[in-house]
């Protein structure tokens, strides 16, 4: 694609780079073990907690940052970075006691909190930096025996639950960031399907980073008893800074007996500015327990944002029958990075995995997938379709596939598809000549390859998904 | 006057390949451009359209009264130009409806108009399939992709019946096409054709004409338009060769 054709429109407005001018607690920049006491101590957190916490820190100080994926991560100083920031006047026993600015705030982000505004047929926890500002329709919700509340809040009212099941996925010796964040984890959410439930509505939440210099490390626990069902699904956004900003999550999902899980994530972190400056270094460990039998877990993502992405939601296939799917539209453009992709771990017998990735590179940006499926000696029948698609916009990106097989099976029937694909200046001069203008036709372009991804997730987000890789792709085609 | 070409020439990377180019088209008349491979043919109806592989470095072109070459290739399809390319392009992914129904949109809009309601849409598009003989089963494929040449074709056919231009630009609609696939094609363009809009139908060969009846007949050659007159010329060309266009020349 020639020059003229790259460098035209001018770039799309990040729309959510707002900051809320609200007060908000922090304490000092750093860390050692004073600090993972005081957070602990903030959120009025039981001693076994704590020791956990401590537990991972140490175990941190041992470790080195990953260095195996396609990316080039700039030196992070762990010491200037806040672990923990928290709007001041948030005291959330009552709506009324929500400061007004940040009702104003997710409202702006399109996420109503107030009761009469509620999305329907949605409930939302809306977390701000280390705290979880508001949960929506949990009583209706409690009333099936579904728990949806602030992880923090899980911890002091459903302690057992909790304790039962955080780090048996992704133990805080899983890596080194899943390490930092065990050791420092702020709030997040809780979700508990109960027996047999299949949960009415999706349970959504919505990250939003604020503070500056801040450190967001959430932690996602969901749990899906024997036969149930629930979508789940987590947004997030950040103001634009110059400086870049880390986010270090964990997301463990527990299916059990028949239960059905399907996460989608729609991740629109603020990316940096078109020079590369700024943005968020997006590093999260992803993982889901297919434990019981014939149990099934969806991972859905459309990754927009961040300056830089390393995430591999993951499936262990343990229970017999168990099913595992991961559908990704990843999306880079000007000087971002992402290095993501799934890991299916067949365990269990006749466990089957699909994985379809769709990554589309713009500008100066490099987009790998990396995934290994891995089948074990007792899995018979383990059967994996993997189909790894590229699409680039421009020749100044990078695409790149790093498909790892670790097969220990013989009935093992596991399949890799990839193809590399351009836009070019005639597909798009073909639109232009029946009246689409480039920008629209990029957008139908796009949303046509990834359209079976998109088509994964629940409806509303599906189209709110389709325009922004319109948006995020502004300004890489003219 | 429909369309006005006054000394019109054109550059693809510094080779020039119109040389020139004077041309005239009003409503209700069909032109045939001919020529020999090579003389320039595909380069005009793309500058028409706006291409921006080429550079216009000479001459001026009015569409309606308005300055066409000012005008966006987008704008120029949105003005009621349309271009049934050589070659159209496989768009994966893309559905034809969607892609379809973008466009129309696009063109509605352009003229103030509110876009179409899905079924009104649907509607439409049953219609013209109809008159243009498309098989339904392409219609819900992506755009052109696993086509046959000659279902490439009559899906241009298509959108041109979907779109209504007042000019359509015709390149080499008649190459790989087979003679059933070619009276197809030809009567969808018959069909369309009204006392308010026009076609230019830019061949090598005599054949579709037989079908495609034109008003005027020009030879195009080295860039320029050397010959011109009735419908009888694509008989004498087709009779005597490029080569006696060349003799008359001289060369």
């Amino acid at each position: 694609m020639n020059d003229n054709i790259v460098d035209t429109i001018t770039k799309g407005d990040y729309k959510y780079g707002f900051v809320t001018d609200i007060e908000t607690e922090v304490i000092p920049k750093g860390l050692n073990e004073d600090v993972v006491r005081l957070i602990s101590e903030k959120k009025g957190e039981p001693e076994w907690l704590l020791e956990y916490r401590l537990k991972a820190y140490r175990h941190w100080l041992t470790l080195k940052e990953p260095n195996w994926a396609h990316l080039s991560i700039p030196e992070i100083d762990y010491q200037d970075i806040y672990y923990y920031a928290a709007p001041k006047k948030n005291s959330p026993k009552s709506e009324k006691d929500i400061d007004p600015e940040l009702l104003k705030t997710f409202d702006k982000l399109g996420i109503p909190l107030e009761e009469q505004k509620h999305l329907a047929g949605m409930a939302v926890d809306a977390v701000m930096d280390s705290i979880s500002v508001k949960t929506t329709y949990r009583e209706n919700l409690a009333e099936l025996g579904i728990i949806f509340c602030s992880f923090n809040e899980a911890v002091k009212n459903y302690p057992d639950l909790v304790k039962k099941y955080l780090g048996t996925v992704v133990p805080y010796t899983d890596n080194f960031f899943a390490a930092l964040n065990s050791a420092v984890f702020s709030d997040g959410s809780f979700v508990y399907i109960p027996k047999g439930v299949r949960c009415p509505m999706e349970l959504s939440t919505y990250f939003r980073i604020n503070a500056a210099q801040t450190g967001q490390f959430e932690r996602t626990l969901i749990v899906a008893d024997d036969d149930s069902y629930v979508s789940y699904l987590e947004g997030c956004t950040a103001p634009m800074r110059d400086e870049s900003q880390l986010h270090a999550a964990i997301v463990e999902l527990v299916a059990h007996d028949r239960a059905e899980i399907k996460y989608s994530t729609v991740q629109n972190w603020y990316p940096g500015d078109k020079d590369g400056k700024g943005g968020i270094y997006n590093f999260v460990t992803k993982r889901a327990l297919c434990k019981g039998i014939s149990s099934k877990v969806s991972w859905t993502q459309v990754e927009t944002g961040s300056a830089i992405t390393w995430k591999y939601p993951s499936c262990v296939l343990l229970g017999d029958n168990s099913v595992g799917e991961f559908y990704s539209v990843a999306v880079t453009n000007n000087y971002q990075q992402a290095d993501t992709g799934t890991k299916m771990i067949h365990l269990g017998k006749n466990t089957k995995s699909h994985i379809v990735s769709k990554g589309i590179s713009a500008g100066l940006s490099q987009n790998s997938y990396r995934g290994l499926v891995k089948v074990s000696k007792n899995a018979d029948g383990a059967r994996n379709f993997s189909q790894c698609d590229s699409l680039l916009l421009g020749d100044k990106c990078g695409a790149h596939t790093f498909p790892y097989m670790d097969i220990h099976n013989e009935s093992a029937i596991v399949e890799h598809e990839a193809t590399t694909s351009k836009i070019n200046e005639d597909q798009i001069f073909y639109c232009n000549q029946r009246g689409i203008s480039t920008e629209d036709a990029v957008g139908l372009i796009v949303n046509g390859y990834a359209k079976e991804v998109l088509n994964k997730l629940p409806m509303e987000f599906a189209v709110e998904a389709q325009k922004l890789l319109q948006v995020s792709l502004e300004g890489s085609v003219g | 006057m429909l369309l006005e070409i006054k000394n019109l020439h054109a550059n693809v990377n510094g080779k020039e390949i119109l040389r020139g180019i004077n041309l005239t088209v009003n409503e209700g008349e069909v032109h045939a451009i001919m020529g020999p491979n090579g003389s320039g043919k595909s380069t005009l109806s793309s500058v028409l359209a706006g291409d921006p592989t080429f550079t216009v470095t000479e001459g001026e072109v009015y569409f309606k009264g308005k300055n066409l070459l000012e005008l966006s290739p987008e704008d120029r399809s949105r003005e009621g130009l349309f271009l049934s390319f050589q070659y159209p392009v496989e768009i994966p992914g893309v559905s034809m409806v969607n892609f379809m129904r973008t466009a129309t949109n696009e063109h509605r809009k352009y003229k103030g108009l509110d876009p179409l309601s899905a079924s009104d849409f649907l509607k439409l598009m049953r219609e013209k399939k109809e008159l243009v003989e498309l098989d339904n089963k392409l219609a819900n494929r992506s755009v052109n992709e696993g086509f046959s040449g000659g279902e490439k074709k009559r899906n241009e056919i298509f959108q041109m019946a979907m779109l209504e231009p007042k000019l359509s630009i015709l390149d080499e609609t008649d190459s790989g096409l087979d003679i059933d696939a070619l009276r197809i094609v030809a009567n969808g363009v018959n069909k369309l054709k009204k006392a308010d809009n026009a076609s230019i139908v830019i061949t090598h060969y005599q054949r579709l004409l037989d079908y495609i009846v034109p008003d005027i007949v020009h030879v195009l050659y080295k860039g320029q338009i050397v010959k011109t007159a009735g419908k009888e010329l694509a008989l004498e060309l087709e009779e005597k060769g490029y080569d006696w266009i060349k003799k008359e020349l001289g060369e």
